[in-house]
């Protein structure tokens, strides 16, 4: 997605995200420890560019809310794109444009979208039933929930979804080759411009026309901005929580214990501590945020000069035993108030309260409809997604 | 207690609605902050804090009134 700069070197430095022990793939990286302990930050190479990697927690919560630190990467990342997106921005222009985009996802509206996730979660077990006694949770359940709730809000026709889905995956690989890349990005960006066109035309009751009709039409943004910013939502919209499914589905089903618990209780308040914990052990956005420094500025007692990039170590700092005691456990009575699964500061993640809805629906349900689930290989067979800007799992066999 | 919020710091992430829906509310059209009480009960003191602590936009400010006698903490 990004091109390397020439011209700057990072011979011998450590790769962000370093690699996972994968006996242990629920954990992250075993390198981060030293990251945590190290006095400053530690300097590593990001797609290809040089970062400081800010692990510690508190040290992150310093760096994501200080104002000389930036989220409008646009200058220091070669190849990002020009049009104005909402996580790249500082404000006042990063709310004015989040603003536009917030209406669907607030807690009245997701409330009001429950009984259709639950209808949606259990229609697609219903299918997997149907179709035998095994099934790769990720393409039976995980992925089809978020992508078609997202697709209902967003106006994008679900049967769309599988061509979505295929080219978004190239785009966030870290492995794929550029041409591949590009072939995706053109290809995708295409489909959403003649959405945007066709909606133009024919406006819905959707995401994407309300910012024609609103914005687009008002030049308070360009039809650029509209395809740019819509993919960020359906792209997050999915792939995030579909990996959460799959990865949380996974972390259950190796505490047995905790996942009956899940099971056999109907309060809220105990199905909210199990997701939160699940999110804060697992963080799957492990190498997705970066800030760049606008001014010198001291960060973890590190000099970070300005125009240097500064990469959020999210995993690393919801592990750190200065904010929570065992945090190698995973334990669902927890106090987990404060995790940085979905950032922190004023860029904390848009769809939080539809991800949290989605999720202590989908793995309560799974659990309580398939009381016999199990993996169908040995776990030592699953493909982990290191290679992806969002951790998870690329299939999940499982049986019941 | 005296709560105030700034709507225009406001991000829209709803976390003040989830932890103190009797204090905090969302505008329709944007999802940004509507504050539904300058003055919480007490009993919702607790509450009101978690918001003020959670929000990712540190929108919320808290004045608390240690001299008022009816104040329970």
């Amino acid at each position: 997605m990004t091109a390397a700069p020439s011209g700057v070197d990072i011979a011998g430095l450590p790769v962000f995200p370093a690699p996972r022990d994968l006996r242990f793939p629920l954990d992250p990286a075993p390198a981060y420890a030293d990251w945590r302990r190290q006095e400053g930050l530690r300097k590593a190479a990001w797609n290809g560019f040089p970062v400081w990697v800010v692990s510690r927690y508190e040290d992150i919560t310093t760096a994501m809310t200080h104002p000389a630190v930036s989220a409008d990467t646009r200058g220091w990342l070669q190849g990002e794109a020009d049009a104005p997106i909402f996580p790249r921005m500082d404000d006042p222009e990063h709310a004015r444009l989040r603003r536009m985009l917030t209406k669907d996802f607030t807690v009245r509206r997701v409330d009001a979208m429950r009984p259709d996730i639950e209808r949606m979660a259990n229609d697609f077990i219903d299918q997997m039933i149907g179709s035998g006694q095994s099934a790769d949770l990720v393409r039976a359940y995980a992925l089809p929930i978020p992508s078609l709730v997202i697709s209902l809000l967003l106006g994008v026709p679900y049967d769309d979804a599988e061509f979505f889905q295929q080219k978004t995956s190239v785009m966030l690989s870290r492995t794929a080759e550029d041409a591949e890349q590009q072939d995706a990005r053109k290809q995708l960006f295409g489909y959403l411009y003649q959405l945007v066109g066709r909606k133009t035309k024919e406006p819905q009751d959707d995401l994407i026309s309300r910012l024609i009709t609103e914005h687009l039409a008002t030049g308070d943004l360009t039809a650029e901005a509209v395809v740019m910013n819509s993919y960020i939502l359906l792209n997050a919209g999915h792939e995030t929580t579909a990996n959460m499914i799959a990865l949380g589905t996974l972390a259950l089903l190796r505490h047995p214990r905790e996942a009956a618990r899940l099971r056999d209780t109907d309060d809220p308040a105990v199905i909210a501590k199990f997701v939160e914990e699940l999110l804060r052990y697992l963080t799957i956005v492990h190498s997705l945020v970066v800030r760049v420094a606008k001014e010198d500025v001291v960060i973890g007692g590190q000099l970070v000069r300005a125009g240097e990039g500064l990469a959020m170590n999210l995993p690393a700092g919801n592990r750190d035993a200065a904010w929570t005691t065992e945090p190698d456990r995973f334990d669902t009575d927890r106090d987990v108030r404060g995790h940085l699964a979905f950032g922190h500061g004023v860029h904390q993640c848009l769809g939080q309260v539809l991800a949290r809805a989605e999720l202590r629906i989908a793995l309560p349900t799974l659990l309580r409809r398939l009381p016999g689930l199990r993996l169908a290989v040995p776990v030592e067979e699953l493909r982990f997604r290191e290679d992806m800007s969002i951790y998870g799992v690329h299939e999940l066999p499982v049986a019941w | 207690m005296k709560v105030t919020v700034d709507a225009v710091k406001c991000v829209a992430a709803g976390q003040c609605v989830v932890v103190a829906p009797e204090v905090f509310d969302q505008r329709e059209e944007d999802g940004v902050v509507v504050l539904l009480t300058e003055s919480p009960a007490p009993a919702l003191h607790e509450a009101t804090r978690e918001a003020a602590l959670v929000c990712p936009a540190a929108a919320i400010t808290l004045s608390e009134n240690r001299t008022a006698p009816l104040e329970s903490r």
